[in-house]
């Protein structure tokens, strides 16, 4: 998977999680959860659904790297299985 | 009809689940309301077959309409007594007669008289003014008959209910509907600040053991099991509860009621504007684990609109944190008939003393609202001290 189809999928899951909001207004250098009004819980449903559909467990103490769309896009591509 | 919080007074009754002559159980679903909060699932108290429906798919209904008739076994059929699908707080005192129309309980016929000759107090008179109420058609509750405050806010409640024909001037539809959750929670809220005598109690709570423990645990923990701190904190709320009982309690007709289980109500917003706190039920009985998926599906249901009528109906008490927000301290404003509300904010890092040494540690306000009709100073502080208690020892919540 490519970074633009992993961003596709990160777009896909933020949909789900913030589905009043417009995938291409999405700043990808802009904080997410500012820009979406996204609180814990919607951050851990984001987290749960990108480990349902790559297989990235992604740990507490990495949350801080996925502040903006570019940011989890880096982090994702970096520990894609297989990487 | 279920009253489905302190602040609805109307309903529309949006799909029947269930057909006449099924046989229902307590706890089965029989039909869907749309109320301001959105989409509720009603549940059935009573067991037996379905016998009558008397209120049509989409129409709108007040607060404590009989729904339907249920027949419990052994009853003969068209039994004039039998309460329908609402729960038993929510029935009327007087039985509904088997040829009653679908309405509420049996109420007087408007009076042609003029304000000023009715029954009704100069504070609820001045409030019908205000409300734009027209109180010769608002039948009174209070002593003899008498129009009191609440009746005018009932009844300004429902006229924003109603659909209302186009008029220039008039705000689109989804502003309407905005203006109208607005102007019930308004009335809701003014209402609790009017009747409920707020006291307000605040600590500062050292979440250092809490946010360790809970480090370590989420660590070895897939993600879709981990735990927000959130969850810790109803823990250990509900277990402080059960050390100062009368503030899991609801304030009715002058007296005090205390609730045998303890359902924390969650507050919670909603994208598109509005907040809603449903139950989390028997919290002080789930392990924290429990607690997190539950709290997690509750979260999840009450933003899709697919709450159970239970839950809200149900809460004993209100946690709301503003924590996310960047709020260090929340007072809330306590959801009637409740007595109490607890408020946590943000987790911030501050200065502490631990053992004569000053050293960085993560801390958050907890506050407490609380009626001092029920409670004083000295009990909502003996909770506040059980729930620091508590949060020191996240092992044992």
């Amino acid at each position: 998977m490519n970074s633009e189809e992993l961003r596709t999928v990160v777009l896909r899951v933020l949909g789900q999680i913030a589905p009043e909001a417009d995938p291409a207004a999405i700043k990808p250098d802009v904080n997410l959860r500012e820009q979406l009004d996204i609180d814990s819980m919607d951050f851990l449903n984001f987290l749960i659904a990108l480990d349902k559909e790559l297989h990235i467990d992604i740990p507490e103490r990495d949350y801080g790297h996925l502040t903006t769309l570019d940011a989890c896009v880096g982090y994702l591509m970096a520990r894609r299985p297989g990487q | 009809m279920p009253q489905l919080g302190a602040d609805m007074s109307a309903g529309i009754l949006t799909r029947w689940r269930k057909q006449v002559g099924d046989v229902v159980h307590r706890g089965d679903i029989i039909a869907e309301v749309e109320t301001e909060k959105g989409n509720i699932d009603v549940e059935v108290f009573s067991t037996g077959t379905i016998e009558k429906f008397l209120v049509d798919q989409g129409q709108r209904v007040p607060v404590g309409t009989v729904l339907a008739w249920i027949r419990e076994e052994g009853e003969p059929p068209q039994a004039a007594t039998r309460a329908a699908a609402m729960p038993e707080a929510a029935r009327p005192a007087a039985p509904a007669p088997p040829a009653a129309a679908p309405t509420a309980v049996p109420r007087q016929a408007a009076r042609a008289v003029s304000i000023e000759r009715l029954p009704i107090s100069p504070s609820a008179r001045r409030l019908a003014r205000e409300l734009g109420v027209d109180a010769t058609t608002v039948t009174g509750t209070g002593h003899g008959g008498a129009i009191t405050r609440e009746d005018i806010e009932r009844a300004a409640a429902e006229a924003l209910a109603r659909p209302t024909a186009a008029a220039p001037g008039l705000a689109a539809p989804a502003e309407d509907r905005s203006a109208r959750i607005r102007q019930t929670i308004a009335a809701a809220m003014s209402r609790s600040k009017r009747e409920i005598p707020h006291y307000y109690l605040s600590t500062t709570i050292d979440m250092h053991r809490a946010l360790e423990w809970l480090d370590q645990e989420n660590a070895r923990r897939p993600v879709a099991e981990r735990i927000l701190y959130g969850a810790l904190v109803l823990k250990a709320v509900a277990l402080a509860l059960r050390e100062v009982p009368e503030l899991n309690a609801t304030w009715e007709e002058g007296r005090v009621v205390l609730k045998k289980n303890i359902h924390i109500g969650v507050a919670i917003a909603l994208r598109q504007g509005g907040l809603v706190a449903p139950a989390l039920h028997d919290t002080d009985q789930l392990t924290v684990g429990e607690l997190m998926t539950r709290l997690r599906d509750l979260v999840n249901r009450t933003r899709s609109g697919s709450l159970r009528s239970s839950e809200l109906s149900d809460p004993t008490i209100t946690v709301t944190s503003l924590g996310e927000q960047g709020v260090e301290s929340v007072y809330g404003v306590i959801y009637p008939p409740q007595v109490a509300m607890v408020g946590v904010g943000k987790i911030v890092e501050r200065p502490w003393c631990v053992d004569g040494q000053v050293v960085p540690r993560r801390v958050v306000t907890a506050t407490l609202s609380a009626d001092h009709r029920v409670s004083d100073g000295h009990r909502g502080g003996l909770f506040l001290a059980a729930l620091d208690r508590r949060l020191q020892e996240p092992d044992q919540l």
